[in-house]
């Protein structure tokens, strides 16, 4: 391309995997990279088999054990969820049949797909990478193009390498400035979101810039991208740089070494235009937390609750005009595939560190993202501080991101979460979940209310 | 797949903005890995009084009267949004809703319809407002939403379309291209050595 025509990351990589462009409709595009959990993945895995058909290359499909799988120590097959061992065992079943690589329930690797993708080198700047999981988006992080599909679709990426695409629109959201102390890639997300609402990014694939961004580490890049599905994104991406390549030289599946002048060329250019831009100075951010049952239902921490669809209000009971800090909550949760890598769990655990979780909280859990990071955190500490601190800490999962039939928060409980979805039913029947960053999770239980993460006072 | 035939039915309104999977169908009631058994737990948090019970709840629109045999469901702006589990619209099917109309899809729900032969239709929020409990008829041949206060002409994609006309399955078509999918592949091999991994461990 001459200069002349700048692009942009997510042309680069689209236009290198279009394999065919069928007149008048689809373009099929090659998937470099497919990843099931046993949720879902066993149905794909399950009518592939059923149909005669195998993977084209099951040595580029991977599936883990993470969602419906035990999250207390010394788990087997066996779930609290009625039913859910068949999962872990067709799943199992079917991989073992597929010949795909499967982290299994107690494999040292085993953790939410979108945390130990990356800690594998299984995604890679550049690639394609879908799975039968929203959250995939998550993933784009590392400059790739990752997005969540359906049962059937994997099932057609797996049969036939490549998925027939509409290509998607652009947008950029560029975060300048700097952010403030206690203002984290949660609440930047969750800022978007709230501005331009749960269906603002729709038929568009988002690529985050701005020095906020480029300020980031990985994980709070990751925590950035994984929302992107909650704008009803395609996906979210962010253009590989050093950082990204330092994360992933050496790891399991990726290169030793990023020094092939193609990793490079992974950028978007001076000049790219966008089907649309979004501005916002990340400097004028406050930690976020959702009010309602939507995650465009979120302010700033120390506002109001504003006038919203009336069933919001009564599903989380919260009239127009409450304060939200200080609202009384039972139960705090700390995990999901958008906060509980090893840099959430150290934030979290400096604001607890020789604190109690207030007497009022009910229930209290950190789930650590991976097996890794499991061991990671234990080999700092950190399981202590949590421990004495209050919280239970659990093996790695998705655990209680949802509610699927099994382990549950106590009946009509107000949780903080550090999660995704504030969704009516979503943690339980009439659970009501207010998402946030994991240091306002760990303020508000400290405080047994919702409370502001920059009032914490740490302890040496 | 079945090919997608006209469909006429009374519009069932849920005229909620970001209906989301886990409301159409909440995690506790996917529970086989199977493809079926889910039209009970559709809706079940709306269309419940007691999920467990089963027990109606009267002011849900499925359980109007008006509703029984409907085939063709009204919602608001981002409809099908949250987690990308296929059973949600596993669950409509197998109800026996062959038709979404709603003013915006997510896109995941949206690729999932099409899979499954459920046309998932966009049309504006006046119209659908004006459509809800009426009797339509649903044309995706000639693109036509009609109803005796409405007369809506709908775009679509030309391969969605194709495709839920016809009934086709999506493998077999991507298939007739395998001979050029296998010479990519040969070819990104020398390109992008790190993309092809060895065989599974």
């Amino acid at each position: 391309m001459t200069p002349s025509h700048p692009r942009n990351i997510f042309s680069r990589i689209w236009d290198a995997h279009v394999i065919h462009m069928v007149p008048h409709g689809a373009e099929l595009v090659a998937i470099d990279r497919v990843f099931l959990h046993e949720r879902t993945g066993a149905a794909a895995l399950k009518s592939l088999a059923a149909r005669g058909r195998k993977p084209i290359d099951p040595a580029r499909v991977f599936a883990v054990m993470d969602h419906i799988v035990d999250t207390n120590i010394g788990r087997s097959d066996a779930t609290l969820m009625p039913g859910g061992q068949a999962f872990i065992t067709e799943t199992r079943d079917a991989a073992r049949m597929a010949g795909i690589t499967l982290f299994d329930v107690n494999d040292a690797d085993q953790g939410i797909v979108h945390v130990i993708s990356p800690e594998l080198g299984i995604v890679l700047p550049g690639l394609t990478l879908v799975a039968p999981d929203s959250h995939t988006c998550t993933q784009g992080a590392f400059g790739a193009l990752c997005w969540g599909i359906g049962s059937s679709e994997a099932e057609h990426a797996m049969a036939t390498g490549v998925l027939r695409m509409e290509r998607p629109r652009t947008m950029r959201v560029e975060f300048t400035g700097v952010a403030a102390s206690g203002v984290t890639a949660k609440d930047m997300i969750m800022a978007l979101i709230a501005g331009h609402g749960a269906g603002g990014g729709a038929g568009h694939v988002v690529e985050f810039a701005g020095e906020a961004v480029r300020a980031m580490d990985m994980e709070a890049r990751m925590t950035l991208c994984n929302m992107a599905t909650e704008f009803s994104a395609m996906t979210g991406i962010i253009a590989p740089d050093h950082k990204t390549f330092a994360y992933l030289a050496g790891r399991r599946y990726a290169p030793a070494s990023f020094a092939d002048p193609y990793w490079a060329s992974l950028t978007t250019d001076e000049g790219a235009s966008f089907d649309r831009e979004i501005l916002i100075d990340a400097a004028t951010l406050a930690p976020m937390v959702s009010w309602g049952t939507s995650p465009e239902h979120a302010i700033a921490i120390d506002g109001a609750v504003p006038h919203g669809p009336q069933r919001a209000h009564d599903y989380i009971g919260l009239a127009p005009g409450t304060a939200l800090e200080g609202v009384p909550i039972d139960a705090a949760f700390i995990g999901s595939c958008t906060n509980s890598r090893l840099s959430d769990l150290r934030r979290a655990a400096q604001l607890l560190k020789g604190k109690r979780i207030a007497p009022s909280i009910r229930k209290a859990l950190v789930v650590p993202g991976s097996s890794a990071v499991k061991r990671a955190a234990e080999a700092e500490g950190l399981d202590r501080i949590f421990i004495e601190a209050g919280f239970e800490w659990r093996m790695s999962g998705c655990s209680l991101c949802f509610y699927a039939g099994g382990e549950g928060f106590p009946e009509g409980s107000r949780v903080i979460s550090s999660t995704n979805r504030n969704f009516e039913g979503r943690q339980g029947q009439g659970i009501r979940t207010h998402i946030a960053s994991p240091e306002t999770v760990v303020a508000s239980a400290l405080a047994g209310a919702i409370a502001d993460p920059r009032k914490v006072e740490v302890l040496a | 797949m079945t090919p997608f035939t006209p469909i006429t039915s009374v519009a069932v309104p849920v005229l909620r903005d970001n209906v989301d999977t886990d409301a159409i169908i909440p995690s506790r009631e996917m529970r086989t890995t199977g493809r079926t058994g889910l039209a009970d737990g559709l809706f079940a948090p709306w269309r419940y009084t007691n999920a467990d019970a089963r027990t109606p709840n009267p002011d849900f629109a499925l359980n109007d009267p008006r509703a029984a045999a409907a085939r063709i469901l009204l919602g608001g702006a981002n409809f099908g949004c949250g987690s990308s589990r296929e059973h949600a619209v596993w669950a409509l099917a197998e109800y026996g809703i062959g038709c979404v109309i709603a003013e915006s899809f997510a896109p995941i729900f949206y690729a999932n319809c099409l899979r499954n032969g459920v046309l998932a239709l966009a049309m504006p929020r006046a119209a659908i407002e004006q459509a809800t409990w009426q009797q339509l008829e649903v044309d995706l041949a000639q693109q036509t939403v009609s109803g005796p206060d409405i007369d809506y002409l709908f775009t679509i994609d030309p391969e969605a379309r194709t495709m839920l006309l016809e009934g086709l399955d999506a493998i077999d078509l991507t298939l007739k291209q395998a001979r050029q999918i296998a010479g990519w592949i040969k070819a990104d091999a020398d390109a992008r050595p790190w993309v092809y991994l060895e065989q599974a461990r």
